[in-house]
């Protein structure tokens, strides 16, 4: 439909090749390992007069999403990205920033949160973010992360949506890594994401309205309730955004990416990058004749209960991997397919799993070891590890 | 003073209505809409977390008549950043209005203490904006605690005046000259004792290209322990004692713009606030922190003398 | 801005209509009440320029012309500034007879200036 020019770039480097052809008007950031990149390459694009956009070097995160807000209510496109401590330094702002019904894209790239200080990828950044009333989509690669920009500027201006946007990818995995990335025209991105066209901007002096008002329990429920239907919208809009771009790349994503799992026994449940190898292993053991399966859950907010639920249902066995863990509780994406399978009627078994924390890299061999305690019946009450070195004797090992 | 007609002033629509909810007395909504009535072009306010953020934006309500935004405690000076930055984007595009003014507006609270870090961003970014800080000395929206503008020997609700202990202890941090260390082209110290400085400074700092500040001591009149129709005297005592000196920092130059005739003794501004009475207990007079607050007092104003050595208006 | 009735009606984003605040009685909470004598009054506008609730009226002239009592909340900030005392500050209870005769809620006292 348009040009198209393929070139090995990084997820870092795709997320700010996006951001170049989106244009946006704002951008604050502030540095951070390993989201560093974007912010890097974009006041690059602003010093070589390649955007149109104000580009603000911030003192801190905190100050960053801020920034970002005060420029989205004033009805400006606004970007920006971080990870790890940054991103729990901005906690406190990512309510606010929803409420305001503030349509910030966001480039989250995933690093694990300290202590101990750690810069490599797991999810504990981004889960501690899941009630902070964004919306979170997690990219397996860097081409999914490119397409999910241009994917989340529409979805998070969308009039009926009005709900910020975390685009995950995970730290230096996908961020740094170079692969071929299939990128659209100029012209193209232009034409898809428009112009933003902000309902109540504050620059709008002749008609002032007043933001973050003082609300005691009057209104406090209502205001809620009213910014969670954005949030509920989401998913209508997402399906038809994904076949308009689908129009212009061929690419379609799912907010669940399915893989043989239909007719599967077995599944795994897992997101972002490290569905890739079990992806492969699903192929060895469907060349083996077990039926094995996979899904990648790539919004997790919101949560698609309903695609779970169908494709969950009648399986032998089903294991969650999480990225990240609750401590003293259920880990985010277990805790969220659990609450998914609880609509069947017919119960279907259930393993957890953690993995990966740190960066810690998930094998073959892992994937095929989950496999293989499915198809054994060998569920545990209790969380079980991955790749973790432990004492023979806890969980019997993996 | 020129440029400032008061009457005409009488006619003008102010940023700041009627049916906020500050308490009876406050300063802090007569310095905004003192400062602000002189402005003429539109002014985008960003406001941090205290009173009079609380107050003037109690849902469904809204005392501002111009845009207001409110997003958190310590970060008015990255909220106006970003508002500014839009508007510098927005306007090149023809989609919104060239003249807007953009203000933030926070308590000592929000711009000594936990908005500090955000403030020396937004400045030192040389954003065009100007802050202003209504200083009513501690943290009024949470009851009279104390904060890093609140004065030596003065009992705050964590810094009580005990038996052992005489009230806060240390020094108030001279925020108006770290301010003017950023070396931004204006910065102001001014109170409620001559309305028309309030007008002229607030309205020289908004149309001062670049980041402006000024910092309007308020009474609190809840944490001060005075009644609140003396607003204006105490005000007038905090400038006339120099405990409160009346300057501006013009691209660099340190100006006084009040000079006391016939300066009266801290004593007096201290004695008649409650919450020094535990310096003038009868029989108990603490009469050595008074002589040290005092002597604190001379020593600042000689330095800030020999600041404006060379200087005039 | 009509208060919202139920979810559906609250505006986005948490906003409220500017100068809304203009609809909120704050001279429900007086206790005192400022007396302005015209005769003494030389529209010097310091009360004007001390009100910390804009309560002080004026007629486009520059020239005082009444308080209102839907705001003023009685601080007597505007008495102590007066040069001239042409301001007075009076309890409340002192004009609930006066109102009740005339058929109003004390609590609810009208603009007496004007």
């Amino acid at each position: 439909m348009s040009d198209k020019r393929k070139e090995m770039t990084s997820g870092n480097l795709a997320f700010a090749e996006a951001m170049r052809q989106v244009n946006p008007d704002v951008v604050a950031a502030y540095p951070i390992t390993p989201s560093t990149e974007i912010p890097m390459k974009f006041a690059e694009f602003v010093a070589d007069g390649k955007v149109d956009s104000e580009y603000v070097a911030v003192e801190s995160e905190h100050s960053a999403i801020t920034a970002c807000v005060g420029a989205s209510v004033s009805g400006a496109r606004v970007m920006t990205a971080s990870s790890a401590n940054g991103v729990a330094l901005m906690h406190e702002i990512f309510p606010i920033a929803a409420a305001f019904r503030a349509p910030i894209v966001f480039g989250l790239v995933n690093r694990s949160l300290g202590a101990p200080v750690n810069i490599h990828c797991d999810h504990s950044d981004s889960m501690p973010e899941r009630d902070s009333g964004w919306i979170q989509i997690y990219c397996e690669d860097a081409q999914e992360v490119y397409d999910s920009v241009l994917l989340a500027v529409r979805l998070a201006e969308h009039e009926d949506v009005l709900t910020p946007v975390f685009v995950c990818q995970d730290g230096f995995i996908t961020s740094h890594c170079f692969e071929p990335v299939e990128m659209l025209s100029d012209e193209a991105v232009k034409k898809f994401v428009g112009e933003r066209k902000a309902k109540y901007p504050l620059l709008d002096v002749d008609n002032p309205v007043s933001y973050g008002s003082f609300t005691m329990s009057e209104y406090y429920f209502e205001i809620k309730r009213n910014q969670m239907e954005g949030m509920n919208r989401a998913p209508e809009v997402y399906k038809s955004l994904s076949k308009e771009l689908a129009q212009y790349t061929g690419r379609e994503y799912p907010m669940i990416d399915a893989y043989r799992a239909e007719d599967a026994d077995y599944l795994i449940v897992i997101m972002s990058s490290a569905t890739g190898v079990v992806k492969d292993v699903v192929d060895e053991m469907r060349e083996k004749g077990v039926k094995a399966g996979c899904l990648r859950v790539r919004f997790f907010r919101p949560f698609p209960f309903e695609e779970i639920r169908k494709l969950a249902k009648g399986k032998k066995g089903i294991a969650v991997l999480d990225r990240s863990a609750s401590i003293g509780g259920t880990a985010p994406l277990a805790a969220e397919i659990k609450s998914a399978l609880y609509g069947l009627d017919e119960r279907v078994p259930l393993q957890e799993y953690i993995f990966g924390l740190g960066g810690r890299d998930l094998y073959p061999r892992d994937a095929e070891n989950v496999f293989s305690r499915l198809m054994d019946s060998d569920f545990s009450d209790t969380v079980r590890y991955i790749g973790l070195l432990e004492k023979d004797e806890e969980n019997g090992g993996n | 003073m020129a440029g400032i007609n008061l009457k005409e002033l009488t006619n003008r629509q102010s940023p700041l209505t009627e049916g906020h909810r500050m308490c009876p007395g406050c300063g802090a909504p007569t310095a905004v809409r003192q400062g602000l009535m002189a402005v003429e072009d539109p002014v985008v306010i960003v406001g941090a977390t205290g009173c009079f953020e609380v107050s003037t934006t109690v849902y469904p309500y809204s005392a501002w008549r111009v845009p207001y935004m409110h997003i958190a405690f310590e970060n008015a000076g990255a909220g106006v950043s970003g508002v500014a930055a839009a508007h510098k984007v927005l306007s090149r595009k023809g989609a919104v209005k060239d003249n807007i003014k953009f203000a933030a507006v926070g308590g000592d609270g929000g711009t000594y203490d936990i908005g500090l870090q955000s403030l020396s961003g937004a400045l030192e970014r040389g954003h065009d904006f100007t802050y202003i800080c209504y200083n009513n000395q501690g943290y009024m929206n949470t009851g009279a605690q104390r904060s890093s503008a609140t004065p030596a020997n003065a009992s705050a609700t964590t810094s009580p005046a005990g038996s052992v202990i005489p009230g806060k202890l240390e020094r108030a941090k001279d925020l108006t000259e770290i301010v003017a260390a950023h070396d931004i082209p204006y910065v102001a110290q001014t109170t409620l004792h001559d309305p028309m400085d309030v007008i002229r400074k607030v309205k020289r700092a908004v149309e001062t290209p670049g980041p402006a500040f000024v910092n309007i001591l308020v009474p609190c009149p809840l944490f001060w322990k005075i009644d609140p129709a003396n607003q204006v005297k105490v005000c007038k005592l905090a400038a006339d004692s120099r405990f409160w000196p009346i300057y501006e920092v013009i691209d660099g130059r340190h100006v006084l713009s009040y000079d006391p005739k016939d300066p009266v003794p801290l004593k007096d501004f201290l004695m008649v606030q409650g919450r020094y009475s535990h310096l003038f207990k009868k029989g108990k007079e603490r009469t050595d922190l008074i002589e040290q607050g005092q002597a604190d007092v001379d020593r600042e104003w000689e330095k800030l003398l020999k600041k404006c050595s060379g200087w005039t208006g | 801005m009509s208060k919202p009735k139920c979810w559906q009606d609250v505006p986005p984003g948490t906003i409220a209509w500017g100068a809304s605040a203009r609809d909120v009685e704050t001279g429900l909470w007086r206790s005192m009440r400022p007396i302005l004598d015209r005769n003494k009054c030389i529209s010097c506008l310091k009360c004007w320029l001390q009100c910390p609730d804009a309560s002080i009226e004026t007629d486009g002239e520059g020239k005082v012309n009444g308080i209102n009592m839907f705001f003023c909340k009685g601080c007597g900030v505007c008495d102590k500034v007066c040069p001239v005392g042409a301001i007075s500050m009076h309890p409340e209870a002192d004009f609930s007879s006066e109102c009740r005769k005339r058929g109003e809620d004390p609590g609810r006292v009208a603009d007496h200036v004007r």
